[in-house]
């Protein structure tokens, strides 16, 4: 893994954040695919991180978790780097191996609390049963992940998170393969779960109107870079995305919320 | 930090774990009891099959007088006993020792590479360990000092060798599981040739001696080979034992492991190094005997679970009374002859690994 720089200003409010990025930069052979990236996300935050394909979304999820060389530095609130004990990744293609219950794919999450040679205790026992208790996966707790839906899997990756006990939880597009109804009820569990359990959540996220309804502020990547962060009002803006994912989009407020969609195709159609 | 934020509300209600949950943690005790009744009840078939025809009441109170605190008249003599104790039972506890521990590396190998075609043979392991031994043994290097031989180093160095080269091997071709396993056969490959040509310098009685060996035999010199072995078991098994959680957790692969707080090189190198140790050790007592480590964690998968907690450890034991069994046939199909166990594992294990492929089609990871 890479250094870690101490930070130096934490935010004025006095409370340090919960995790810190300062000038991540991510470089794949010759291309830089991260460009410096500065985040920081506070404690109980939903930070959304927007961005057209390949603009370095997964790739700065990757290198928190240290499952990419960055140079720069990311930190937790006490300037310690972040270990698989304080930031939980929920992955955007798990796997899901062939012939593990759900069970045993929750009690996985315990591995950062457990030592090289130690073997898990009633207390991991507990926590695992607790977890699946709190997301009601109780009665799939037998089956197999693999044979699971789409929406079941994820929930249950999230449950293996959970029992990760980390109080950054990380997505990487943890509903790009689900059905629109899937798709808000897994973001909603996410979102019960940061008010109950006080988790801050830092979100690559596809969809843009459901990043408008979850995330407290949003981050646009493009090309390696944060080209506006902001609330959602103020990222959200027609014109910035249009030119940022190469499409015309328009941003309509409906009721209350924000909603992005493709601008009309009659506007392509008319005679210039 | 990390405690700070678990779900606390739901710990109160949880005191009762969902079985599920319970056997998420590994090896029920009644599966274990059954493994044991197992393996005794064929330990007991073993030691009164054979050609001298030992009377079977006196084989049982021999056995019973054998146990500590307890004294019973036996109807064997001296000579029948010394059969039991000296043929018999060795041989018994020699292919005890050599079937779970070539079941144990199986299994450890499928976890580590994420293959369920991964096995002491077809890594090539075995093949390097054999190319040490012919040698150590061929070129007379066998210096009597027991589990600290020559034989057994030579065979751990072959096996080393053989298995390092497949992964660096892989590693030029994108360190997948599947290009490592091509690595394996391509060693494996290099190793029976070097092994071939090793066999074909030597004299003709040192030739046969070493080709006998080869085959795959559970010969015994007394209790010998079992205090060989039996260091090796108990450290490598111990190391692998501990490592079953590992292998579990590297069935996600290799990066999700690491977000999960395991670092995956350090955990498989540990794992194909003390699998290695034992299987070399296994090969220096025993010769080649095939497909034991492949054939006995996949009848553990199929019939009780896939995870590694429960498989490494049920392997020992489902491998200990798999090589006993087929060696009750090696020794009594063709008695007064004997045929090499290595050939019966190789007929048993062939259409029942076909059976499986056919069922599952690859669908066993």
């Amino acid at each position: 893994m890479s250094t870690t720089g101490q930070l130096e200003a934490p935010s004025q409010a006095g409370e340090a954040p919960a995790l810190s990025c300062h000038g991540v930069r991510v470089s794949f052979r010759d291309h830089e695919v991260v460009c410096g990236v500065d985040l920081e996300l506070d404690p109980g935050e939903w930070l959304g991180i927007i961005g057209p394909n390949g603009a370095g979304k997964s790739t700065l999820l990757r290198s928190i978790v240290g499952l990419a060389d960055y140079s720069g530095a990311i930190a937790l609130g006490d300037g310690q780097a972040p270990g698989a004990a304080d930031v939980a990744l929920v992955p955007q293609f798990p796997v899901l191996p062939k012939g593990m219950t759900v069970a045993e794919y929750v009690l996985l999450g315990r591995t950062a609390h457990l030592g090289w040679l130690a073997r898990e205790s009633q207390a991991d026992r507990q926590i695992v049963s607790s977890v699946l208790h709190r997301l009601a996966l109780t009665a799939f707790a037998d089956r197999f992940v693999s044979t699971l839906s789409g929406g079941e899997a994820q929930q249950v990756v999230v449950a293996r998170a959970l029992a990760q006990q980390c109080p950054v939880l990380l997505l990487d597009e943890p509903t790009s393969a689900l059905d629109v109804g899937h798709q808000v009820s897994v973001l909603e569990l996410v979102d019960d779960l940061r008010r109950t359990e006080g988790l801050s959540v830092l979100a690559a996220m596809h969809d843009l109107s459901a990043a408008a309804r979850f995330a407290d502020r949003l981050i646009l990547i493009d090309h390696g870079r944060i080209v506006a962060q902001g609330t959602p009002a103020e990222v959200l803006n027609a014109d910035l995305l249009s030119a940022v994912y190469g499409t015309p989009l328009t941003v309509q407020p409906i009721d209350g919320e924000l909603v992005v969609l493709p601008a009309s195709r009659r506007h392509d159609k008319e005679p210039s | 930090m990390a405690e700070a934020s678990l779900p606390t509300t739901a710990l109160t209600d949880s005191d009762a774990a969902h079985p599920a949950v319970r056997r998420a943690f590994g090896l029920s005790v009644s599966a274990t009891l059954i493994g044991i009744a197992v393996l005794v009840a064929v330990g007991f078939l073993s030691a009164i099959s054979g050609a001298a025809g030992l009377p079977v009441g006196g084989i049982f109170a021999s056995l019973f007088d054998w146990v500590p605190l307890i004294g019973v008249e036996s109807s064997l003599s001296d000579q029948q006993e010394s059969i039991l104790f000296e043929i018999r039972l060795p041989r018994l506890v020699l292919g005890m020792l050599v079937g779970g521990s070539l079941a144990v590396a199986g299994a450890s190998y499928q976890g580590v590479f994420r293959n369920p075609l991964a096995d002491p043979y077809l890594l090539g392991v075995s093949a390097g360990a054999g190319f040490g031994a012919v040698l150590a043994l061929g070129f007379g290097l066998d210096l009597g000092w027991g589990p600290f031989d020559t034989v057994p180093a030579a065979a751990f160095l072959g096996a080393l060798v053989a298995v390092l080269a497949s992964m660096a091997i892989a590693r030029g071709g994108g360190a997948s599981p599947a290009t490592l396993l091509l690595g394996g056969v391509a060693m494996a490959a290099l190793f029976s040739a070097a092994q071939t040509y090793a066999i074909q310098q030597l004299d003709e009685n040192r030739a046969r001696e070493v080709l006998s060996w080869l085959f795959g035999q559970l010969n015994t010199t007394g209790w010998k080979e079992i205090w060989l072995l039996l260091p090796y078991v108990a450290v490598c098994g111990a190391v692998l034992h501990v490592h079953r959680r590992h292998l579990d957790v590297l069935r996600v692969g290799d990066d999700e492991a690491r977000s999960l707080g395991l670092d995956p090189v350090r955990s498989r190198l540990t794992v194909i190094v003390a699998a290695s140790l034992l299987t070399a050790a296994a090969v220096s007592v025993s010769g080649l005997i095939a497909f034991v480590g492949l054939v006995v964690p996949h009848i553990v998968r199929l019939l009780i679970s896939h995870s590694y907690r429960v498989i490494v450890p049920l392997s020992a034991l489902v491998g200990a009374a798999f090589l006993a069994f087929v060696d009750i046939g090696a020794r009594t199909l063709l008695a007064p002859e004997e045929l090499p166990v290595g050939i019966l594992t190789a007929f048993v294990g062939a259409p029942f690994f076909a059976l499986v492929l056919w069922r599952d089609r690859w669908s066993t990871t």
